[in-house]
C-alpha cells in the first residue's frame, strides 16, 4: 500500500524524519518496499516566466525565449510549438540533469543562438509521456519557486507491503496507529463528529438475505445527499490519489477512494436518481448479470451477494459497483453506501469472477466493522465540503456485530515464548497503545481485542504484538543447547542417496535436477500415469503430468545438449517418480543416461559407442555404493518397454525384488524424443535394497584371508546361443560351494569354429582352500565336477 | 711367452671388436668356454711339471683375469648402449593429449543441501522427509490456513485431477507439511530439518514452477524466539563462512507461526556481486517463527506443554547467494555448460573441516 508522508502526518503528529519512519515501519512488520522521493529528482526545476518568445533567426521551428527565472533573465532556444510570450513554464538551468532524456544540460549554441537552459515537457520530468509541448502553468504560478513544491510532488511516497493478517494497515490511519504505538508520535483523527441529517432519505435499505446467509452482509449504512455538484476534485485530493497510483475521476468517486485508503473503509456512491425504489441487499438470482464499473458484464451465481434496487442488481456488494448507477458529472443527488460484508463470501466471489478490486482486497482480509457508521460520516463531511448538498439522516439496515474477543494473556509468555523479558507495565502500555483494553493484575491479564484486529485470537498473537512494537531486534539471540542423546542425523536411505550421487558423479556423470512433471506424451512412452497424476492447472502443456520415470526428462536434456554440440555426455538425477497420488506411490530413483561415445575421439585408438554394459556398470556401481549385495544379484533379460528388448535387463535380489534396470533405450522411444542413439540408461531403486542386518555397532569383524595358494583354471565351454553366461556361472558355483573364490568370463565367441547356433564362453575359475594348498589331484577332481555340472545344467561341452 | 702375449692381444682385440652382446658372448665362449682357448691352456697346466706350472700358472691366470674383466666391462658398455638405443626408440611425443575421462559433477542444489545438513547436524538436528504430492490437510489445514483465506491464494498451488475417491491432491507448496508428518509420528523433543522439492504455479525470471526448500522444526518445552535467533545466526555464519553476519528479524505473517518473522541478512552489493558480513543493504533469506499453538494442537500435542520454532528457507536461493549464480531458471535446464561451471566435484563433500580457508 502506498501513501505520502504528508498524508501520514495528518494522522500522526511526529517529529520523526522520513528515515526514522521508514525504519520503524519495517521494524513493525509493515515492510517498506520503496520510498519514492520525487522532490529529489526534480530539485533543479523551477517555475519561470517566458517574457518574450520570438522566431529563431535561422530555424523555422525554433523560438528564442527570454526567460525570467526569478533570479535572472536568460536566453533559451526552444523547439516546442506552444512556447509563447507571457506563458509560465518549468525551467531547467545549466547543469541540471534531465531524468526523462538522461542528459545533463551544458551551455550550447543552437543555429547561432546561445541557449542557457531548457523549458521542459512532462516527459522530460518523467511526469507522463506527454512531449507535444512544454509544460504550461497557470498565470499565478510563483516564478522562481521549485516546481516540485508547487506541483505537490515534494511529498515522498512510501510503499509498504501488508501481510494478509493486517487489514487494519490497509488505511493510512491504521499505519499511523502502529507508529504511534511504537512511540513515533501521537495519533490524530480518531474522533469523528456525526453529521445531523436534514431529512429522511427517500431511498430506503432492506437486507434481503436468507436467514442462513445473514452473515454475508450484516449491516448496511446509507445516506442520501441532495443537491451536490460533482466535478473534478480539488488539487490536494487529486495529488494524493495520483501519488499513490490512482486515477482521479470525479470528486464523489475520488472521495470514496480517499476514505478507503485513508481509513481502510471501502464505500460506494450511487447516482440516487438512477435507483428504482429502495436498495436491497440480496443474493443474486442464478444467471442474473451486472454491468460493472470495470466495463465488463458478469453473469452471477446464487452464491454472490448483490446490491440491488427494486428492478435489478446494481453492483456486487463489497467487490465492485455497477456502471449504470455510477456517479457522473451530472449527478445531483447521491446515495452513499458504507456496508459490511463477510470476508469468505467476498473472497469466493472475487475468485470466481476474477475481479481484483481495492474493495475486495480489503473486505476479504476483514474491514473493521466499527468503521461502518464513521466511514459514512467521514465521507459525508468530504462530500458536503467538496460538492455541497444537504445530507439525509443515516439509513441503517441490520446492525454492526459486536463480537469483541477477550484473550487471556500472561506477560511472562513474552519471555518464555518470545525470548524477551519485559515488565508487565510495558506489555500493558504497548497493548493499550494498539487499542487493546487490558484488565486484570499480575501474572494473568485479559485483553479485549480492538475491532480492527480480526487476526488476534490467542496469547501468542499478543506476544507478537508486544514483541514487534518493542522491537524484534531487542530479542537476544541464545545459542541452541546441545541435545543430550546423540541422534542419527540421516536415515539409511538418505545416506544411500548421498553416496549414490557422489559415486555416480565420480564415474563421470553430471547431476541434473529436472522438473518432476513433463508432457503427457512423454509420460506415455514410459508407462504413463493414472488420471489423478495430471495437473489440473499446469503452467504449460509441456509440464502437465507427474513423471512416471526420471528418464524422459533426462533424455530430453541429453537431446538439448546434443543440439548445442555436446553429444558424448552422461547425466544422472536422484528424485521421485510417481505412480499414484498416495505417499507410498512415489518412488525414489537414481537414474542416469549416457549418449554418444564412451570417450572423445583420441589418437591412441578408436571410440566405442555406449551400450547396455555401460548402463549396467553404472547401475552396479550405484547399487554397490548404496550397500546392495552386488555379488548375489541375478541379472535377468527382462526390462520394461522403453528399453531395447534385446539389450536391457534387470538386477534382482531373489526372484522378485528388482533393485535396478539397465540397458539401451528403445530406438522408437529415442525417435519419439527426437534423439539419435544409442543411449545407455539405468534406473536404481535405493529403497528396494534391504537394510544391512544390525550387528551392533560399526565393527567389521576380523579379516578372514587364506594364506594358501590360489590356482586359476580356464575352461572354454561351447553352448547353445541362448544359454547365458549367468547360467554357466551358476552351474559352476552350484557344483563347488566352498573352494571357488571367483569366476570370471573373459571371452565370448560366435562363429564358424563353434558352429551355427552355438557360442563359446571362456571362464576362469579361481580356487583356494582356507587350510591347505590344493593338490593337483584335488584340482583335477574339482575341474571334472565343474565340467560335468556345466554339461548337465547348460548342455555345455568343452571346446577342443 | 710371446705366444701368450700374442694370444692376449688377439683376444683383447676381439673383445673390443665385439659390436653387440651376442658377438661378445661368442668371444667369451671361444676364449673362456669349456673348450675355449684360454680354458684349454689352463687345462694343459695339469699335465705340466711343477716347475712349468710355477712359471706358466700365474701367466695363464693373469690372462684369464684380465680377459674376464675386459669382457665384463665391454658387456656393461654394450648393455648401456643397447638400453640407450631402446630408450631412444621408445621416445614418444609427450605433448600429445591424454585420453579424456568424462567428468562428473554434483548439482549445486545437492551440494547446498549437504552443506545445510552438515551445519544443522552439528546443532543436533536430524533429516526428515515427506512426499511431493500432498493433501490439503498436511499442506494447509493442519498448518492453520483457514479455507478461503487469502494466505492460501498467495501459494499459487498446483492441483492434481481428482482421484478415484474424488479427492484432489496437490503438489506441496512448501516443505512445512513435513512439520505435520514429523510431529504426528514422533514425540517431542523434535529437532529436524526437511529439505526437498516444492512447487508453485508461477514462472517468470525469478520464479520456477519447482524449487527447493529446507524446513526446520524444533519442538520441546522451552525453546523460544531467542533460540530461533541464535540457531539461525549460527547457521548463517557457518553457511556463508563469515565471522559475523548481521541479521534482521522483521515481524511478518505465516498462518503456522506466531510470532512470525522474516529474516534479512546484511550484505553489500559490489559490482554485481554480493558480499556478506559487510555493507548496509539487506537481503531476505527466510521466513520463521514460533510454531502456532493451533498447529501444535492439530497434531495432537498440548500447546500448553509444548512449543518451539520453525523456519523455511529457499535452497536454490541460498545456492545463488553463496555461489553467485545469477539465474534460477538455469538450475533446471541441465545445460552441461552450466552444470560444469556451477557444479561441484564428487569428492567435495561438505564437512566442518572443509569450511573457509586458513
Amino acid at each position: 500500500m502506498k501513501f505520502t508522508l504528508t498524508w501520514l502526518k495528518e494522522h500522526l503528529e511526529t517529529a520523526a524524519t522520513l528515515e526514522e519512519i521508514v525504519a520503524k515501519l519495517t521494524a513493525l512488520g509493515l515492510e517498506v518496499e520503496g520510498v519514492e522521493d520525487r522532490a529529489k529528482k526534480l530539485s533543479p526545476f523551477i517555475i519561470a516566466h517566458v517574457l518574450e518568445a520570438k522566431q529563431h533567426p535561422n530555424a523555422d521551428r525554433l523560438r528564442v525565449c527570454q526567460v525570467d527565472t526569478g533570479r535572472e533573465v536568460v536566453e533559451v532556444v526552444c523547439g516546442a510549438p506552444n512556447a509563447r510570450t507571457g506563458m509560465k513554464g518549468v525551467f531547467a538551468p545549466m547543469g541540471s540533469y534531465i531524468p526523462g532524456s538522461d542528459i545533463t544540460l551544458k551551455p550550447t549554441e543552437i543555429r547561432g543562438v546561445k541557449s542557457n537552459g531548457m523549458l521542459c515537457s512532462e516527459r522530460e520530468l518523467q511526469l507522463s509521456d506527454a512531449h507535444e509541448g512544454i509544460i504550461e502553468l497557470p498565470g499565478d504560478a510563483p516564478v522562481g519557486q521549485p516546481f516540485a513544491r508547487y506541483a505537490g510532488l515534494d511529498d515522498p511516497v512510501i510503499d509498504i507491503a501488508i501481510t494478509p493478517n493486517r487489514p487494519d494497515a490497509l488505511g493510512v490511519f491504521g499505519v499511523a496507529r502502529d507508529l504511534a504505538a511504537a512511540g513515533l508520535g501521537r495519533l490524530k483523527g480518531a474522533d469523528i463528529a456525526p453529521i445531523p441529517g436534514a431529512f429522511q432519505s427517500p431511498v430506503g435499505v432492506r437486507l434481503g438475505l436468507p436467514k442462513d446467509k445473514a452473515h454475508v452482509s450484516p449491516a448496511f449504512v446509507g445516506r442520501y445527499i441532495r443537491g451536490v455538484k460533482n466535478g473534478p476534485s480539488p488539487k490536494w485530493l487529486q495529488d494524493r490519489l495520483i501519488a499513490i497510483g490512482l486515477r482521479p475521476i470525479s470528486a464523489l468517486v475520488d472521495i470514496t477512494n480517499y476514505v478507503m485508503y485513508d481509513r481502510g473503509r471501502p464505500l460506494h456512491v450511487y447516482d440516487a436518481d438512477k435507483i428504482a425504489g429502495d436498495i436491497i441487499v440480496r443474493l443474486a438470482k442464478a444467471g442474473e448479470s451486472v454491468l460493472a464499473l470495470d466495463g465488463r458484464s458478469y453473469t452471477l451465481s446464487e452464491e454472490v451477494c448483490v446490491i440491488a434496487d427494486e428492478a435489478r442488481a446494481l453492483g456486487l456488494g463489497g467487490v465492485i459497483g455497477g456502471e449504470e448507477t455510477g456517479c457522473s458529472n451530472e449527478t445531483v443527488n447521491v446515495f452513499l453506501e458504507s456496508a459490511l460484508f463477510d470476508p469468505l463470501t467476498i473472497a469466493a466471489t472475487g475468485r470466481a469472477l476474477g475481479i481484483l478490486s481495492d474493495a475486495r482486497y480489503r473486505f476479504e482480509r476483514g474491514v473493521d466493522p466499527a468503521t461502518t457508521i464513521p466511514g459514512a460520516e467521514i465521507a459525508t463531511r468530504l462530500i458536503l465540503d467538496l460538492c455541497g448538498g444537504q445530507p439525509s439522516e443515516l439509513v441503517i439496515a441490520g446492525a454492526v456485530p459486536d463480537e469483541a474477543k477477550t484473550v487471556a494473556f500472561r506477560p511472562s509468555r513474552v519471555g518464555s515464548l518470545g525470548g524477551l523479558t519485559l515488565p508487565e507495565a510495558d506489555c500493558r502500555r504497548i497493548l493499550a497503545a494498539l487499542g487493546f483494553k487490558v484488565s486484570g493484575e499480575g501474572a494473568r491479564l485479559e485483553a479485549i481485542v480492538p475491532s480492527w484486529r480480526p487476526d488476534i485470537d490467542g496469547e501468542a498473537d499478543l506476544v507478537e504484538e508486544v514483541l514487534r512494537v518493542h522491537g524484534y531486534d531487542n530479542v537476544p539471540a541464545v545459542p541452541m543447547g546441545r541435545p543430550v542423546a546423540p541422534m542419527g542425523v540421516m536415515t539409511s536411505s538418505q545416506k544411500r542417496v548421498r553416496l549414490v550421487k557422489r559415486t555416480l558423479a565420480g564415474r563421470g556423470l553430471r547431476e541434473a535436477v529436472t522438473w518432476s512433471f513433463l508432457a503427457s506424451a512423454d509420460a506415455d512412452l514410459f508407462g504413463g500415469v493414472p488420471p489423478s497424476l495430471r495437473l489440473a492447472n499446469p503452467i504449460s502443456a509441456d509440464l502437465d503430468t507427474m513423471r512416471p520415470s526420471l528418464l524422459p526428462n533426462l533424455l530430453r536434456a541429453l537431446g538439448r545438449n546434443a543440439d548445442r554440440g555436446t553429444v558424448n555426455l552422461g547425466l544422472f538425477e536422484v528424485g521421485n517418480e510417481f505412480h499414484g497420488d498416495k505417499p507410498e506411490e512415489q518412488r525414489l530413483v537414481a537414474a542416469g543416461v549416457r549418449g554418444g561415445m564412451t570417450g572423445e575421439r583420441h589418437w591412441s585408438g578408436p571410440q566405442a559407442p555406449v551400450d547396455a554394459f555401460v548402463g549396467k556398470a553404472d547401475a552396479l556401481a550405484a547399487l554397490a555404493a548404496a550397500g546392495a549385495p552386488v555379488d548375489n544379484l541375478q541379472t535377468a533379460a527382462e526390462a520394461p518397454g522403453w528399453y531395447h528388448p534385446g539389450r536391457a535387463g534387470v538386477l534382482k535380489l531373489g526372484p522378485k525384488t528388482v533393485l535396478a534396470r539397465f540397458g539401451e533405450i528403445h530406438p522408437a522411444v529415442l525417435a519419439a524424443l527426437g534423439l539419435s542413439g544409442p543411449v545407455a540408461a539405468f534406473e536404481v531403486f535405493p529403497e528396494a535394497i534391504p537394510l544391512p542386518k544390525a550387528r551392533g555397532g560399526r565393527s567389521r569383524g576380523p579379516l578372514k584371508a587364506s594364506d594358501f595358494q590360489m590356482v586359476e583354471r580356464d575352461f572354454a565351454f561351447v553352448v547353445d546361443r541362448q544359454v547365458t553366461a549367468d547360467d554357466i556361472v551358476r552351474a559352476l558355483r552350484g557344483a563347488e560351494k566352498t573352494l571357488i573364490r571367483d569366476i570370471g568370463v573373459f571371452d565370448v565367441y560366435e562363429g564358424p569354429h563353434v558352429g551355427a547356433g552355438k557360442k563359446s564362453v571362456a571362464v576362469s575359475v579361481r580356487l583356494q582352500a582356507d587350510d591347505r594348498t590344493l593338490t593337483d589331484a584335488e584340482i583335477d577332481t574339482i575341474a571334472g565336477r565343474l565340467v560335468e555340472a556345466a554339461a548337465k545344467r547348460t548342455g555345455a561341452t568343452l571346446r577342443t | 711367452m710371446n705366444e701368450i702375449r700374442d694370444l692376449e692381444q688377439e683376444l683383447m682385440a676381439a673383445v673390443r671388436a665385439a659390436g653387440d652382446l651376442a658377438a661378445l658372448e661368442a668371444v667369451r665362449v671361444a676364449a673362456l668356454g669349456k673348450k675355449g682357448r684360454v680354458s684349454e691352456l689352463m687345462k694343459a697346466l695339469g699335465g705340466m711339471s711343477a716347475e712349468e706350472r710355477k712359471t706358466l700358472g700365474p701367466l695363464y691366470n693373469g690372462l684369464k683375469d684380465r680377459l674376464t674383466d675386459a669382457i665384463t666391462q665391454r658387456r656393461q658398455a654394450l648393455e648401456a648402449a643397447a638400453l640407450a638405443a631402446r630408450l631412444e626408440a621408445e621416445r614418444v611425443d609427450v605433448t600429445l593429449p591424454v585420453r579424456g575421462e568424462p567428468q562428473g559433477s554434483i548439482h549445486p542444489v545437492s551440494q547446498v543441501m549437504d552443506e545445510v545438513i552438515e551445519i544443522f547436524a552439528d546443532m543436533g538436528f536430524s533429516v526428515a522427509e515427506g512426499p511431493d504430492i500432498e493433501d490439503d490437510f498436511h499442506n494447509f489445514a493442519a498448518l492453520n490456513f483457514p479455507p478461503g483465506h487469502p494466505a492460501r491464494e498467495m501459494h499459487d498451488t498446483f492441483y492434481l485431477e481428482p482421484n478415484e475417491a474424488g479427492e484432489r491432491k496437490l503438489l506441496r507448496t512448501h516443505t512445512s507439511p513435513v512439520q505435520i508428518r514429523t510431529m504426528m509420528k514422533q514425540k517431542p523433543p523434535v529437532r529436524i530439518i526437511a529439505p526437498g522439492r516444492t512447487y508453485r504455479c508461477d514462472s517468470d525470471a525469478t520464479h520456477t514452477p519447482m524449487f527447493h526448500q529446507v524446513e526446520g522444526l524444533v519442538i520441546d518445552r522451552e525453546t523460544h524466539m531467542g533460540h530461533l535467533k541464535g540457531c539461525l545466526e549460527a547457521f548463517a555464519r557457518a553457511f556463508f563462512e563469515v565471522e559475523l553476519v548481521e541479521m534482521r528479524f522483521r515481524p511478518s505473517y505465516f498462518p503456522f507461526t506466531e510470532p512470525s518473522a522474516e529474516v534479512d541478512i546484511g550484505c553489500a552489493f559490489k559490482e554485481g556481486e554480493i558480499a556478506f558480513g559487510e555493507g548496509d543493504d539487506w537481503l531476505e533469506i527466510l521466513g520463521c517463527g514460533m510454531v502456532h499453538p493451533r498447529v501444535i494442537a492439530n497434531v495432537g500435542l498440548d500447546p500448553n506443554e509444548y512449543q518451539g520454532f520453525a523456519f523455511g528457507c529457499g535452497i536454490d536461493r541460498l545456492a545463488m547467494l553463496k555461489y553467485g549464480i545469477p539465474d534460477l531458471r538455469q538450475f533446471f535446464y541441465s545445460d552441461v555448460r552450466w552444470l560444469r561451471h556451477y557444479g561441484f566435484s564428487a569428492l567435495d563433500i561438505p564437512a566442518l573441516g572443509q569450511r573457509g580457508v586458513q
